[in-house]
């Protein structure tokens, strides 16, 4: 069973089919993404995959339970940062504890650690508008991270200890021989596409060595390839009005050997094949 | 340090054009081209205030009084209907025209139908104000409530928010600015909405005040009661201001940010 799976997926907006018949699954551990130019619907697949539109067919599975148009299951990081301009950052990072009905003290507690993990150290008490591009899409990160938490509390009382161990160790989850990933799934919109170039690149290395410590089973959308070869594990391509998956691409190296993926003759082969086939459709 | 000196700076000009204004006002009386019943000169306009401060002041409570109360029905009037309406569409479609229409009837047409039904107490000032200082105060809340981005609720839903934890955390804060804007007409409108209604029919408050003194013809202490309303209204409009950046720390933050 997967854990995130989209059954036969159509939606329409004003009966107009915006995406058709999509098929995709997100296992323990993982991380995708969804490649595709813009227009091919990414962002209303994960409108649906997080239950905040209803699909005309098909159905979304978390765990085999279906959560078809149920929001709140899956942890849901939209394509702008939407840090709220009148919480201060720790309040902002901890509005997933807060809704799920902890105290603020509480909820500052617990997201306090993370800061570090997430190098937004020394952040807590600013607002987020003296906060730099890059330094808001870590804090809307984390505020996702912590909602995964939540969620996976939600979901399964055994797994209730995946909160305290975090707190305890900051993000680094002890191999204790339990089931070191969450059992929820976080979907990113685009979540580096306003960073310039440098920025990104920086990002995407801190990217990679958080995703290592905090086992997030991931889809992210983007649409571009660079990114999507070098953070993801597999790559869907998602093309076409109505948008649909033509293609799936497995990315062989192992995540915490990508340093400098991205020089590699292996990534350019990648990366030729993904242009040819995004061409060979226009 | 700075940042006042720069803020003293812009006003200059502001304070040189009424500095000016007085100055030719006092050159027109001085010069006889104008007779002093018809128009005291500033220095018998400020005499006038003194001598009569206590009387004044008296007055002035009174029309305080009104505005106060009427100003806070106001709010709390608006904060209801706004929210009630941007819950329930039904009640925005049905009330929100009613709304425009109160705001089309001269307040001074209204006023001696509040006193003839309510008498000459305080209850047909306080309505009126509420009349007045409702509509600006709702507006603002409406179209703040209505400016948060449809993606920030969004959000909120998917970390499982229910209604009214998106109204807490999301609407409310982001209708703030908003209702602050409209607080400040409102503040302004408060004071003459029970001036007004105090014309009249009353038995004290400027709006009292400035009947008698019109009566026997008393131009300088007019004036006085006039200032004296001006005076009032500005710093009601600067205790708004205070309290906005009590409410929201954040933006006033970001005011200091930018004149850096």
């Amino acid at each position: 069973m997967s854990l995130l799976e989209a059954r036969h997926v159509t939606m329409e907006y004003d009966h107009r089919t915006i995406i058709q018949d999509i098929c995709i699954h997100l296992e323990e551990g993982e991380l995708i993404s969804l490649l595709g130019l813009s227009g091919s619907g990414k962002t209303t697949l994960f409108h649906v995959l997080s239950g905040l539109a209803l699909p005309k067919e098909g159905q979304v599975l978390l765990n085999g339970r279906d959560i078809t148009g149920k929001p709140g299951s899956v942890s849901y990081m939209l394509q702008k940062d939407l840090l709220l301009p009148h919480k201060k950052v720790i309040d902002n990072v901890s509005l997933p504890l807060i809704l799920n009905g902890m105290s603020r003290a509480d909820a500052r507690k617990k997201a306090d650690p993370l800061f570090a993990e997430f190098g937004l150290e020394g952040c807590q008490e600013q607002y987020p508008s003296s906060l730099s591009g890059g330094m808001r899409q870590r804090a809307a990160f984390l505020r996702t991270y912590l909602c995964a938490i939540v969620q996976t509390e939600g979901t399964s009382a055994s797994e209730s200890s995946a909160l305290k161990r975090t707190s305890r160790s900051g993000a680094r989850q002890e191999a204790d021989g339990q089931d070191r990933v969450m059992r929820t799934a976080a979907l990113l919109d685009e979540p580096f596409s306003a960073l310039d170039t440098i920025t990104k690149d920086q990002i995407h290395t801190w990217y990679l060595d958080v995703m290592q410590k905090i086992d997030l089973s991931t889809i992210f959308i983007t649409h571009d390839i660079d990114e999507a070869i070098l953070l993801s594990d597999r790559i869907y391509l998602m093309t076409g009005t109505p948008g649909k998956i033509t293609h799936e691409l497995h990315i062989n190296p192992v995540r915490s050997l990508r340093k400098e993926f991205n020089l590699t003759q292996e990534f350019l082969e990648y990366k030729r094949r993904i242009i040819s086939i995004l061409s060979g459709l226009h | 340090m700075k940042e006042r000196s720069e803020n003293i700076t812009r006003k200059v000009p502001a304070l040189a054009a009424l500095a000016l204004i007085v100055a030719i006002w006092e050159l027109v009386c001085v010069s006889g081209a104008v007779p002093s019943y018809m128009l005291p000169s500033p220095i018998d306009v400020v005499r006038a205030f003194a001598d009569d401060f206590p009387n004044l002041m008296h007055h002035a409570a009174t029309t305080l009084q009104e505005a106060a109360w009427g100003l806070l029905a106001g709010i709390g009037l608006a904060l209801i209907m706004a929210t009630l309406m941007d819950r329930f569409l039904i009640l925005d479609q049905a009330l929100y025209p009613l709304m425009i229409i109160t705001q089309t009837i001269p307040t001074i047409a209204i006023a001696p139908l509040l006193v003839l039904w309510m008498g000459f107490g305080m209850a047909p000032k306080i309505t009126l104000v509420v009349i007045t200082t409702f509509f600006p105060i709702a507006v603002g809340l409406l179209d703040g409530y209505r400016s948060v981005d449809p993606d920030a609720v969004n959000l909120m839903r998917a970390m499982g928010a229910n209604r009214r934890q998106i109204f807490r955390h999301v609407k409310f804060p982001a209708a703030l600015d908003h209702f602050f804007s409209g607080l400040k007409i409102s503040a302004s409108y408060a004071v003459v909405g029970a001036v007004i209604s105090e014309w009249l029919g009353g038995f004290e408050g400027l709006g009292v005040y400035m009947t008698r003194v019109k009566k026997a013809y008393a131009f300088d202490k007019m004036f006085a009661v006039i200032f004296l309303i001006v005076i009032i209204s500005l710093l009601l409009m600067e205790l708004v201001n205070l309290l906005r950046d009590l409410a929201m720390p954040w933006a006033a933050k970001q005011a200091d940010g930018s004149t850096k």
